[in-house]
């Protein structure tokens, strides 16, 4: 029996990569912690090592495959006697060693998007693809290039280029003056950012992931937020605190909460949390250039996601504005980050029913941007919240609260909340499907507030 | 309002260590010096601007406490009386564009850092006229302008922060030396050490000051250190810490040299604990029960900072009791003014309520989309 070479998960949320390169070829004896081939992900490079012994069979994808999906057999290692011949799987297109040849089996396409969303971008922009997490570092870089008083710090931006790769580049720029690698001390460089800030500079400071900002709260609330009160106006605090929020994928309890209403909270802080590549780079640069502390919350499943972003010199979305992505006449769905993914996922079966859904992207969590949401319900008349907070004190807790005060005569349901269920993430994959919200979710709550 | 020396005219002459109070044992850690040099005498100006500068800040704070029993002042109130050594002789060292920062006992800070006793009193009582226009309160009072960083109600919060001043001096530069003011009890949290480990690793130009009063509130130093001796702590870092006469304000003068010094080599961080002592409770409400009465007098009346200034001002025969005397009716009326002004400032306006919680957007803030 020869043995498959599956293409391997090498991140939590990783669902393809390209085979780099091939460091075998077909024939070659292989033995148990060879290095077979590079693997890239959207992180990183890594290393593909073999765990059996046995003569190097068919090679089913070439070097240089992208959007390899994770499980994909990508060669066969034969055991001694064996054919390779006999050896390609029967459910796999015929073994090619062409480059072309493979691509054609496996999808290119960027993910598709299943309604089309508006746009606040002047018509004739000529647009660009990219992530999330491009769009990130075009962001900074830009600002950078722009204003000398501003920096990256955090652990793993500098010579790691980021751990989510989002600082990729930028210590080649702008050299380690300005691309600071720190030990592993939150609270400690969290208040380095925050002095360095009321000195004047504009720090942009880097958590690995906002789980690990708990340890540096103090610093964002009492010592960045609260400064220019407390000062009577005399000195500000402009720093922005940014990385991945919210849950990623089987990572566990601790590295998979969301933090938006804990800093909504906070007056004194600018809250936001894009969905779009387009609002993540404008948003990113109006926070450097914000004279107050900016939480910047990213979300992990994003980053590798693409987008349109427009080419302009320089494209900045304002802070506290919200955004109607779809045109809808039945309920108004409101949500922001990650949670427009399940949005639009649930709005396509929605549209399917018959039910036309309008959607918006808060994108700013405070100052919170009610005007179009109010808007909205005055035309639909229902509202459902979607969020991966808990629900207790969450941000739809909040919308519901001031829907209530504000448009009160205009529902005719009760407000509903989608979020993530109320407790810790569990790691086994079929119970954190469940805690997490989901478009099923969405769907249901949708239903329930128009009574269908 | 304080006198400022260049720094960099320390005579290198290095002298056998001088014999010292016991409170005053100077020992070094890491990479200090460990010969203890003599301390350099103050000339006759010397000790009359200390002399004064020392004194303003305990009429003050003798006045802060006066109107906190009326009922002006509210909530916290934590005086300085008993350490004013330390800021006023540091405050000899600072050169232009050095930070300070400092935790919650920060009057006197303010005062040598050279801010208005009126807005200082005024900030006491919530007044409009106060530092921060009466929304700061005792713990909380900046100055952009003296460059003074507040007023710091949670314990250790400064020294990430003041970290973080050395870190934008390094970063642009400056030659300025950020000098960040911490107790005894501060010296036990987690982020003093985090920040320590950075202000090392990129060799950072802060002077971290720990004003040792052998109490942290209410529980005495060895009750809460396993390693009393605070010049040490910054050992396993490398970082180079002295114990000094912090009552001795030539003493502090002297180390607040070596220290600047240090750092403005490009040396990076250092450590001077200042041997201090509070005669008043942690704030206002603590009876300071923890402690003998007799421990306290006897502070006062062998290590009193002001009196060693007094005691050598009289010697020098330069000036007279009278003299003395009519600087320190030149003090209270100061002071007596601006308890005036902070009880006649009005309370601020209720529209302050909601105002400097984000700062607006400058024209080229704008965003645009």
């Amino acid at each position: 029996m020869s043995i498959e070479i599956l293409m391997p998960a090498l991140s939590p949320t990783m669902e393809e990569g390209t085979l780099a390169k091939w460091l075998v070829k077909e024939g070659d004896k292989i033995s148990s912690g060879d290095i077979l081939a590079e693997i890239e992900t959207d992180k990183a490079t890594m290393e593909l090592e073999s765990i059996d012994d046995g003569i190097m069979g068919k090679i089913l994808i070439a070097d240089g495959t992208e959007n390899v999906p994770i499980n994909k057999v990508l060669a066969t290692i034969l055991e001694d006697g064996e054919s390779a011949n006999a050896s390609a799987p029967a459910t796999t297109s015929p073994p090619a060693v062409t480059k072309t040849a493979d691509v054609s089996v496996i999808s290119t396409s960027a993910p598709n998007e299943p309604v089309a969303l508006e746009t606040d971008v002047p018509e004739g922009t000529p647009m660009r693809q990219m992530t999330v997490r491009e769009a990130l570092r075009d962001a900074m870089a830009e600002e950078m290039r722009i204003n000398p008083d501003v920096f990256i710090m955090g652990e793993e931006v500098a010579e790691y280029e980021g751990a989510y790769k989002v600082t990729q580049g930028l210590l080649n720029e702008f050299g380690s003056r300005r691309v600071i690698d720190t030990p592993i001390t939150e609270h400690g460089f969290a208040g380095l950012g925050a002095g360095a800030a009321m000195a004047g500079l504009r720090p942009v400071i880097e958590f690995m992931t906002f789980n690990f900002a708990m340890q540096a709260i103090d610093h964002i609330i009492n010592s960045a937020a609260k400064t220019r009160y407390m000062s009577g106006g005399q000195m500000s605090c402009p720093v922005v605190f940014r990385g991945p929020n919210g849950p990623a994928s089987r990572v566990g309890a601790q590295h998979s909460q969301d933090y938006s209403s804990w800093y909504a909270h906070i007056p004194g802080l600018k809250v936001v949390a894009p969905y779009s590549a387009a609002d993540a780079k404008g948003l990113l640069k109006s926070a450097i250039r914000d004279p107050n502390p900016v939480i910047f919350l990213e979300n992990e499943i994003l980053y590798g996601k693409i987008f349109d972003v427009p080419e302009m010199d320089d494209w900045t979305v304002p802070i506290g504005v919200s955004k109607r992505l779809v045109e809808g006449s039945d309920v108004t769905l409101v949500s922001f980050s990650h949670g427009i993914t399940y949005c639009l996922e649930a709005m396509e079966i929605l549209s399917a029913q018959g039910i036309s859904a309008e959607l918006i992207d808060l994108r700013s969590l405070r100052p919170l941007d009610l005007g179009p949401v109010l808007e909205s319900v005055k035309k639909t008349n229902r509202l459902v919240t979607v969020e991966e907070t808990w629900p207790v004190a969450g941000i739809g807790a909040e919308i519901a609260a001031q829907v209530s005060e504000k448009a009160f005569d205009y529902l005719d349901a009760p407000v509903m909340r989608v979020t993530q269920k109320d407790v810790p993430m569990p790691y086994a994959a079929n119970l954190e499907k469940l805690a997490l919200p989901s478009a099923a979710d969405v769907v249901e709550a949708v239903k329930a507030v128009c009574y269908r | 309002m304080v006198s400022r020396s260049k720094t960099g005219s320390r005579a290198a002459a290095k002298k056998p260590a001088a014999k010292r109070k016991p409170t005053a044992k100077r020992r070094a850690a890491g990479k200090a010096d460990s010969s203890s040099p003599a301390i350099i005498p103050f000339t006759h100006e010397e000790d009359l601007a200390a002399y004064r500068n020392m004194l303003m800040i305990r009429r003050f704070e003798e006045k802060a406490g006066q109107m906190y029993g009326m009922g002006l002042i509210g909530g916290f109130c934590h005086l300085y009386i008993g350490q004013e050594a330390v800021v006023t002789g540091m405050q000899m060292v600072a050169k232009e564009g050095d930070q300070i920062i400092t935790g919650y006992r920060d009057h006197g800070h303010m005062l040598a850092a050279g801010l208005d006793p009126k807005g200082v009193m005024a900030e006491l009582t919530g007044r409009e006229g106060g530092l921060s226009k009466g929304k700061g309160g005792s713990m909380h009072m900046f100055s952009k302008e003296k460059h003074f960083y507040g007023g710091h109600g949670i314990v250790g919060a400064q020294v990430a922060l003041g970290t973080g001043l050395a870190l934008a001096n390094s970063y642009r530069d400056n030659d300025n030396v950020s000098y960040v003011y911490f107790g005894d009890g501060a010296s036990n949290q987690g982020q003093v050490y985090e920040s320590f480990n950075m202000a090392e690793l990129w060799r950072l130009p802060v002077v971290y000051v720990i004003e040792n009063n052998q109490y942290a509130m209410g529980t005495s130093i060895d009750r809460a250190s396993a390693q009393t001796d605070l010049s040490k702590r910054g050992a396993s870092f490398n970082i180079p810490g002295e114990q000094i006469d912090g009552m001795d304000i030539r003493a502090v003068r002297d180390a607040g040299v070596r220290a600047a010094d240090w750092c403005r080599a490009g040396k990076g961080p250092y450590i001077l604990e200042m041997m201090t002592y509070r005669y008043r409770g942690h704030s206002m409400s603590d009876p300071a029960k923890y402690r003998a009465k007799e421990e306290v007098s006897k502070m006062r009346e062998e290590h009193d900072a002001i009196e060693q200034v007094r005691a050598r001002l009289l010697e020098g025969k330069k000036v007279s009791e009278a003299d003395l005397k009519e600087i320190d009716k030149e003090l209270r009326a100061i002071v007596s003014e601006a308890a005036a002004f902070a009880k006649a400032s009005p309370e601020p306006d209720p529209s302050e309520l909601w105002t400097d919680i984000i700062a607006p957007l400058s024209s080229e803030e704008g965003a645009s989309a």
